[in-house]
């Protein structure tokens, strides 16, 4: 049994470290809680440690040392079965979708199942699918509903996007983290997922976490943003409280992506091209 | 001040390894040329070119008799039964071994890490079976079918069921080698996220792993079935059943339109299996 | 309740229905198949389990040990060893040059049509002219590689006499038609798009082999000719019981004179001459792609 903790807070952080095999440090004592049902961004360069931080938050990597509690409860001591249990209740949106390239849709999106569904349930499902109607659903949520029988790697990047989405809708679970789900995607439709992603998080009030290459979209839409950088959090502020001044230092020395509106009107190389009107 | 001597010491030992290469693989042609007793002359000159002749002239026309050909039919269907058979239990074998045999399985890996961290006595049992299953299937793969088959002969008689066995054991080896090669070659990034959405292994696996491999597996495993047609052919050699023995008595015998009608049968018989495996391989 | 998904969905469930249907006849199909050859090659699986096979087998493992570690016979087994690596070797590197010199005339996207040939006018005889060498090339290679190796040295063996020079012309025509298949499919995969760009740019057919094709075509060249050498040792090995040299000769006399204990030397030798060589092979495959 997962002890349910009545406290409010989802994940707490003190002063955890990760370090990879060849010395490599990606976070460097990071301290962070975070309540249910909050909204937050991260923001920072690449390699600042965003997505070794997501596989701490959804039980796929334990910490170097420090401690970190999930809904109270202390991650080294899960196990087994009691660790799938809690797996199911993060539902993780990636930035390479993370689909099953040759499943159809419809197996990837009742995937989110698994740790409901008991292992024969799985597997029989893979010759006829059950629970349709949950799938069908949450695809119509995000918007592509006729994909249902498709391969998925015959989807574009966008509508994959999507389906990683409804994957997490199936699943159903208590927190949504999604690393960087909408880079490889175009502005428009970034917008409308992080919007979708939102309004999930609002309705269901599940706790959501995500980390974004845009600074604009991050600060526009969520009400906490926490900037990363070399494996520590930088500040952890409300939008209107971070200086541009701020946003500089933590992208000293690296790419950083503005927002689509003032890509177009920057000019992007010094060479003087002819205009293409 | 000491990085440019430093690369560029590391650059001249890099660029040392084309020059070895190059002296050894000369050095290897100039020996094994002598050792392996080349000698194209024999056969351009006279005994040469008579018996090239002999043997082509021989040849043709092939064989056609009825009492030939139906002599044929039996090694022939015993030849497609022994490749069919020894390459299910060449799956049966290699499948299993295969899988204990793939390191990010079985050892190490994403998918290992969070329950196994701190966990030493875990750890090196499964690095005992990764290393055990690598080494049956190592040993299974360099014994030749042939001496597999002559053993077995041993064991269980003359006849098409000591072949299926050889052929069972070798090529389960090699399927197997091949099977966690393939496994290990496998995108990993679907297999975590079905991870932290809270599949157990066996989900993981048929959801993730099994898709994904699936489409080479099936191209290997048909291509060694046709491989296992042309080796079922030969185990007649050592009495294992199949047409094998039928060449070797034509050719001693010299009586080379035989040879060319078994040989010619299987080229079809290859050319049959070749065409069913093109037709499965669109399935998937 | 409207399921308003039905109507696309809905016929390609049922397409899947009838591909269900297909696929359970085609299942039957094959265990049918499966079943006769059983029967067929009169297999009895229960047989290897019992005791009596089970016996025999211990017996004549109990007779393989211990092996013959005699300086006679350890250097028979050297002297075997480093023959089959030569077979081996000389073999496959025979092979290599018949597969590269067909292999050309062999790939359709080379010879005849795709992009290469695209802007060319289509007459019919000077197309039907091209196809003729393809043609000519794909069939030997079929020959060659269907034949397998064991009748080929069969073959050598009444052309050029016993020995290893059999083994390696034995070796080499076999292989030859092997990798010149698979030669053949690698260049008919090739990537269109560095071909494109270099014809484009008015280059010649003979450049945009060197440019655009032969470096993507040759690491999964270097990659199939080593793995065919590793099979190659285990070949070699074992053309020597035709009497096409190496250990396989002297494994066929042990067997031959039932001198197992001998025979188990030489197995030995084999395990470790392909062990070496698989190592070699992956050495080499890591340093030269």
């Amino acid at each position: 049994m997962i002890h349910v903790n009545s406290s409010r807070q989802q994940y707490r952080l003190e002063a955890v470290h990760k370090i990879f095999g060849r010395g490599q440090v990606a976070l460097n004592g990071i301290h962070l809680g975070i309540q249910k049902g909050e909204r937050v961004a991260l923001i920072g360069p690449s390699g600042a440690g965003k997505t070794t931080l997501f596989r701490l938050l959804n039980y796929t990597l334990r910490p170097t040392s420090g401690k970190l509690w999930i809904n109270g409860e202390d991650v080294e001591n899960l196990h087994g079965r009691r660790l799938r249990q809690a797996r199911r209740l993060i539902g993780t949106v990636y930035q390479q979708h993370n689909l099953v390239p040759r499943l159809s849709v419809i197996h990837n999106v009742l995937a989110g199942q698994l740790g409901r569904w008991s292992t024969l349930r799985s597997l029989t499902s893979l010759a006829k699918p059950h629970e349709m109607e949950i799938a069908h659903k949450a695809l119509s949520q995000v918007g592509i509903p006729d994909k249902i029988f498709e391969r998925t790697d015959e989807l574009s990047g966008g509508q994959q996007q999507r389906v990683a989405v409804a994957r997490v809708l199936v699943q159903d679970p208590e927190v949504i983290l999604a690393d960087e789900p909408v880079s490889s995607v175009d502005p428009t439709l970034a917008s409308t997922i992080v919007r979708l992603l939102i309004d999930i998080s609002e309705s269901t009030r599940k706790t959501l976490v995500v980390s974004l290459h845009s600074v604009d979209l991050a600060l526009a839409y969520f009400p906490r943003v926490i900037g990363v950088k070399h494996g520590k959090a930088a500040f952890d502020l409300a939008p209107d409280k971070i200086s541009e001044a701020m946003l500089e230092d933590l992208y000293a020395g690296s790419v950083r992506e503005k927002g689509a509106t003032e890509v177009l009107s920057e000019p992007t190389s010094s060479i003087a091209y002819p205009a293409i009107s | 001040m000491n990085q440019p001597a430093q690369s560029l010491t590391r650059q001249s030992h890099r660029s040392l390894f084309p020059y070895l290469f190059t002296a050894l693989f000369l050095f290897a042609i100039i020996d094994s040329w002598q050792r392996a007793g080349i000698d194209p002359k024999v056969l351009f000159e006279t005994k040469g070119r008579e018996s090239l002749w002999k043997f082509l002239a021989g040849m043709f026309p092939p064989d056609l008799s009825w009492n030939f050909l139906s002599l044929m039919l039996r090694p022939t269907l015993e030849t497609i039964q022994i490749s069919l058979w020894g390459t299910v239990i060449a799956v049966m074998i290699g499948f299993p071994l295969g899988l204990l045999g793939t390191n990010n399985l079985i050892v190490r890996g994403i998918l290992n890490e969070a329950e196994l961290q701190g966990a030493p006595l875990r750890r090196s049992l499964r690095y005992a079976i990764y290393l055990s299953a690598r080494g049956i299937l190592s040993l299974f793969r360099c014994i030749p079918e042939f001496v597999w088959a002559f053993m077995f002969v041993r064991a269980v008689g003359l006849g098409p069921f000591p072949g299926v066995l050889a052929i069972g054991v070798a090529y389960g080896g090699m399927l197997g080698k091949v099977y966690s090669e393939i496994f290990e070659g496998v995108n990993y990034r679907p297999l975590e996220a079905l991870q932290s959405l809270g599949a157990n292994k066996l989900q993981i696996f048929f959801y993730g792993w099994f898709p994904q491999a699936l489409p080479n597996f099936a191209s290997y495993t048909l291509y060694r079935w046709e491989c296992a047609v042309r080796a079922s052919a030969i185990l007649g050699l050592v009495g294992a059943g199949g047409l094998g023995q039928q060449i070797e008595i034509s050719m001693r015998m010299f009586n080379f339109n035989e040879v060319l009608t078994i040989l010619i049968i299987l080229f079809l018989m290859v050319a049959a299996v070749d065409y069913l495996s093109a037709k499965v391989r669109a399935l998937l | 309740m409207v399921k308003t998904w039905d109507t696309t969905p809905a016929a390609k469930q049922r397409v899947a229905a009838k591909s269900i249907l297909k696929n359970l006849l085609i299942l039957s199909f094959v265990i049918g198949f499966l079943v006769w050859s059983y029967r067929g090659a009169g297999i009895q699986l229960s047989q290897l389990f019992s005791r009596d096979s089970f016996e025999q087998i211990l017996i004549y493992v109990k007779k393989l040990f211990p092996p013959d570690l005699s300086a006679v016979v350890l250097h028979e087994a050297l002297k075997g060893s480093m023959e089959t690596f030569a077979i081996s070797f000389m073999g496959t590197l025979m092979a290599v040059v018949i597969a590269l010199s067909t292999v050309l005339f062999a790939s359709r996207n080379l010879i005849y049509s795709g992009l290469l040939y695209e802007m060319e006018p289509k007459q019919g005889w000077k197309r039907t002219a091209r196809m003729l060498p393809y043609l000519a090339a794909k069939s030997p290679l079929n020959i060659l590689r269907t034949i397998p190796e064991m009748v080929w040295a069969l073959i050598f063996v009444f052309l050029v006499g016993l020995g290893s020079f059999a083994g390696v012309l034995a070796l080499g025509v076999h292989t030859g038609g092997v990798l010149g298949k698979l030669f053949g499919e690698v260049l008919e995969d090739v990537d269109n798009q560095p071909i494109e760009s270099l014809q484009a740019t008015g280059a010649n057919r003979l450049q945009i082999l060197f440019y655009g094709i032969v470096p993507q075509v040759l690491p999964q060249f270097i990659s199939y000719i080593l793995y065919r050498w590793e099979v190659n040792i285990r070949v070699a090995a074992v053309l020597g019981l035709v009497g096409a040299g190496g250990l396989g000769q002297r494994i066929h006399i042990a067997i031959s004179l039932f001198l197992e204990n001998q025979l188990l030397t030489f197995l030995i030798f084999i395990y470790i001459l392909v062990t070496v060589a698989d190592y070699l092979s992956s050495y080499l495959r890591r340093k030269l792609i």
